[in-house]
C-alpha cells in the first residue's frame, strides 16, 4: 500500500499531537493541577492515529478510560480537553465528565469511558444506524486486551458479525490490565484469536509502526464500507506510564527494562527516523512541526488556566434532554 | 497496650479477611488485581503473600463471572469472598447479584444457602465522575435475600467484616472510598458486630440524625457545631442497612421528635425515603415536624470538584438541615 507524503505527515501530527497533549497533562496532574484519575496514551500514538488517519470526519469511534490519544486522533481540539481535564466550564464536557468522559460527539467520539467494555457495544449501536441511514459511515471501537475478559465486549463482537455491521474493533494490546499482566487472566497469547469465534477475520499487527496500524485500518475500514462486515485488528502496542497517573519505572508489577525495551521502538521517534531516512522528511521539517503543536499545548493551557469553573446551578443541567417535539422532522 | 493499637479502615478490612482467612480454610478471595497488586485500594495487601495464589485469585475484569464464581463456590460449600473494585460496577453483574445470588435460596425451595461475601468501594468525593463515585446502596437494599453493610469508621468496619464473612447468606460489604485513611483503635482479637444492629454513635435529645458510612461522620462534625448552639444531636449509625434497624431509630424518634436522614446517594428514591416511612409509620404520633432527608440532587456525580463540592452532603448541609427542623413545630390541637 502507498501511503502519500500528505498521509505520512498527518499520521505523524496526530501522534505528536497525542504524545505533546498526554506529556503536558502528565506534568499538570503532577503538579496537583488536575483532578480525578489521570490515564495517559503515551506509547500508544501509533494505533489511535493509525486507525483514526483512516477513517472520515463522520465516521465514529467509541473509546475507553484511556481515551484522549483517541480524541485528540480524530482532531479533538486542545483548548476544551484541557479546560475539561481542569474541571472548567469551557470544557469539551463542562466539566462534568472529566478525563474519564471527554468526548466529542461532533467529531463522532461517542465519549472515554469509565466503564471497562462498555465502548464496543456502544460501537455496535452507531455501527447499526450508520448502516440504517445508508451514509457509508463506519464506526470503530478502541478497546484494550484486559476489556475482552468482559462480557459486554463479546455480545458486542458476537452481535456487530451476526449482523454483518460496518465496524472495526481496534484492539489495544499493551499486555496489562491495570496492575495484572495478560498471561495471568486469559489462557491465550493474541487477542485476534476471539476473532475467528465469531466469524471475522482479524490481524495482528505492530501498534509501535503507524504505517502497519494505519495499512490494517484502511483494509478493514474499506470492508465495513463496503458491506463487509466487521474486522479485528490487534495491535501489540505499550503504556510508558503507570496505569493511571505519570510513574513509569519501579513500578512492582513491570519491570524496568519491560519500558525501556518498547521505548527503543517508539512509534513517534522510529516514524521520524523512517520519513527522514527516505526523503519524506528532513529533521528541521519535524522539529518545527514539534514547535508548532508545543506552541498550541501552551494556548491550551492558558486557555484552561483562564476558563471559569462552572457554577453550582449547573449541577441539574443537562441531565435530561428537553423532550422532543420533532418526531417525524428529521430527513 | 495492644487494645490501643490503631488501624486504618482500609487495614481493619484486611485484618478481617486475613483473619477469617485463618479461622476457616473455605474462606478465599477473588477479585481484580487483589492478589499481587494488593487491591487498588490496598485493602487486601499482604493477604496473597501469605494465603497463596490458590485462596487470594486475581480474576479477569470479568465482574459477572467474579459475582458468578461466588454463587456457585457458594452453593457448594466454600465462603468466598469477591471483589468488585469500584460499587458503580456492580450495575456489570447485576444478574448474577440480584436475580443469583439474592434468590437461589428461596426459589430453591431454602435448599441452598450462600455464605458470600460481594467487597465493593463507593462513594465519592475524589472527581472519579459519574461511573465512579456512586452510592448505590438503595438498589441492593430493595433485594430479598441480600445484607448490606456500610461501616462508617475502623472499628464497624472489622466487627462488620466479620460478621458478613461468617453469615450464611449473600452480603455486600460497601467500603467508603474517603474513609480508606481513617484511623481508630481497633481490638487485635476477632470479634463481631451483628449484621443488622445499629449504633448510637452519639448521645442527644433535641434531634435524631440518622446517617451511615461517611455521612455519620459528617454528622459528628455538624453535631459537634450545634452543640455550641445548644442543639444536642443524637446520631444513629444503623452501620447495616439491609436488615434495617428500625428499632433503635425509631426508640431515638420517640425520645427526640425530630429526625434528619441523611445519605451520599441521590435523595429520590434513596434509602432516606424507606427510614423517613418507617418513621411516621411507628412514631408519627412524636414527630414534632417532618422528617428531613438530605441527600444529593438528582443527577449524575459531576467531575469537576467546583460541582462536586456542591453536590455530595456535608456537615454544613446537616447543620442547615438541623437547624431549619429545630424550627419547625407542629402545633398539637
Ligand atoms: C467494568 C470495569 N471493571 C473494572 C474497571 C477498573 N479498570 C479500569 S481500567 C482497567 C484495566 C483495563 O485494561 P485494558 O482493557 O487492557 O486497558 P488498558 O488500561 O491496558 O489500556 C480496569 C480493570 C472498570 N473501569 N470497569
Ligand atoms: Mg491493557
Amino acid at each position: 500500500m502507498e501511503i502519500s507524503t500528505t498521509k505520512q505527515f498527518d499520521l505523524h501530527r496526530r501522534m505528536v499531537r497525542i504524545r505533546l497533549f498526554e506529556e503536558a497533562a502528565g506534568r499538570l496532574a503532577e503538579a496537583n493541577r488536575l483532578p480525578g484519575f489521570l490515564h495517559l496514551y503515551v506509547g500508544e500514538e501509533a494505533v489511535a492515529s493509525g486507525v483514526c488517519g483512516a477513517l472520515n470526519d463522520d465516521d465514529h469511534i467509541t473509546s475507553t478510560h484511556r481515551g484522549h490519544g483517541h480524541l485528540v486522533a480524530k482532531g479533538g481540539d486542545f483548548n476544551r480537553m484541557m479546560a475539561e481535564l481542569m474541571g472548567k466550564a469551557t470544557g469539551y464536557c463542562k466539566g462534568k465528565g472529566g478525563s474519564m468522559h471527554i468526548s466529542d460527539t461532533s467529531l463522532g467520539m461517542l465519549g472515554a469511558n469509565g466503564i471497562v467494555g462498555a465502548g464496543s457495544p456502544i460501537a455496535v449501536g452507531a455501527a447499526f444506524a450508520n448502516r440504517y441511514r445508508g451514509r457509508g459511515q463506519v464506526a470503530v471501537a478502541f478497546f484494550g486486551d484486559g476489556s475482552t475478559n468482559i462480557g459486554a465486549f463479546h455480545e458486542a463482537a458476537n452481535m456487530a458479525c451476526a449482523l454483518h455491521l460496518p465496524i472495526v474493533f481496534a484492539c489495544e494490546n499493551n499486555e496489562y490490565g491495570e496492575f495484572t499482566p495478560r498471561h495471568k487472566t486469559m489462557a491465550i497469547t493474541d487477542i485476534v484469536d476471539r476473532a475467528a469465534g465469531y466469524g471475522m477475520p482479524g490481524v495482528i499487527v505492530d501498534g509501535m509502526d503507524v504505517i502497519a496500524v494505519h495499512e490494517a485500518a484502511v483494509e478493514a475500514v474499506e470492508r465495513a464500507r463496503q458491506g463487509g462486515g466487521p474486522s479485528l485488528i490487534e495491535a501489540k502496542t505499550y503504556r510508558y506510564y503507570n496505569h493511571h497517573g505519570i510513574q513509569n519505572l519501579g513500578l512492582k508489577y513491570r519491570p524496568d527494562e519491560e519500558v525501556a525495551t518498547w521505548k527503543q521502538r517508539d512509534p513517534i521517534f522510529t516514524f521520524e527516523d523512517r520519513m527522514i531516512e527516505n526523503g519524506v522528511a528532513t529533521r528541521e521539517k519535524v522539529d518545527e512541526i514539534w514547535a508548532e503543536l508545543r506552541q498550541d499545548i501552551e494556548t491550551a493551557i492558558q486557555f484552561a488556566d483562564d476558563s471559569p469553573y462552572p457554577t453550582p446551578d449547573q449541577i441539574m443541567v443537562d441531565v435530561y434532554t428537553k423532550s422532543s417535539t420533532t418526531i417525524g422532522t428529521k430527513s | 497496650m495492644s487494645d490501643e493499637r490503631k488501624l486504618s479502615y482500609g487495614q481493619a478490612f484486611n485484618e478481617a479477611v486475613s483473619q477469617m482467612m485463618e479461622a476457616d480454610p473455605d474462606v478465599f478471595c477473588a477479585g481484580e488485581d487483589i492478589g499481587a497488586f494488593g487491591g487498588v485500594f490496598g485493602t487486601f495487601l499482604g493477604l496473597q503473600a501469605k494465603f497463596g495464589e490458590h485462596r487470594v485469585v486475581d480474576t479477569p475484569i470479568s465482574e459477572q463471572a467474579i459475582v458468578g464464581l461466588g454463587v456457585g463456590a457458594s452453593v457448594t460449600g466454600l465462603r468466598p469472598i469477591v471483589d468488585l473494585m469500584f460499587m458503580d460496577f456492580i450495575c456489570v453483574a447485576l444478574d448474577q447479584i440480584v436475580n443469583q445470588a439474592a434468590k437461589l435460596k428461596y426459589m430453591f425451595g431454602g435448599e441452598a444457602s450462600l455464605p458470600m461475601t460481594i467487597t465493593t468501594a463507593g462513594g465519592g468525593g475524589l472527581s472519579a465522575a459519574a461511573q465512579h463515585s456512586q452510592s448505590l446502596e438503595a438498589l441492593l437494599c430493595h433485594m430479598p435475600g441480600l445484607k448490606v453493610v456500610m461501616p462508617s469508621n475502623p472499628y464497624d468496619m472489622k466487627g462488620l467484616m466479620i460478621s458478613c464473612i461468617k453469615d450464611n447468606n449473600p452480603t455486600v460489604m460497601i467500603k467508603h472510598k474517603r474513609l480508606l485513611g481513617m484511623s481508630a483503635v481497633v481490638p487485635t482479637e476477632a470479634y463481631e458486630i451483628p449484621l443488622g444492629k445499629g449504633n448510637i454513635l452519639r448521645p442527644g435529645t433535641d434531634v435524631t440524625i440518622v446517617a451511615y458510612a461517611r455521612m455519620a461522620n459528617e454528622a459528628l462534625i455538624a453535631a459537634a457545631e450545634l452543640a455550641k448552639e445548644g442543639i444536642e444531636c443524637e446520631i444513629i449509625d444503623p452501620r447495616t442497612l439491609q436488615p434495617l434497624d428500625t428499632d433503635l431509630i425509631v426508640d431515638s424518634a420517640q425520645r427526640t421528635n425530630r429526625v434528619v436522614v441523611v445519605h451520599e446517594a441521590v435523595r429520590f428514591g434513596g434509602l432516606g425515603g424507606e427510614i423517613a416511612s418507617q418513621i411516621q409509620e411507628l412514631a408519627f404520633d412524636y414527630l414534632d415536624a417532618p422528617v428531613t432527608r438530605i441527600g444529593a440532587p438528582f443527577s449524575p456525580v459531576p467531575f469537576s470538584p467546583a460541582l462536586e463540592q456542591h453536590y455530595i452532603p456535608d456537615a454544613k448541609t446537616i447543620l442547615a438541615g438541623v437547624r431549619e427542623i429545630m424550627q419547625r413545630n407542629v402545633i398539637r390541637g
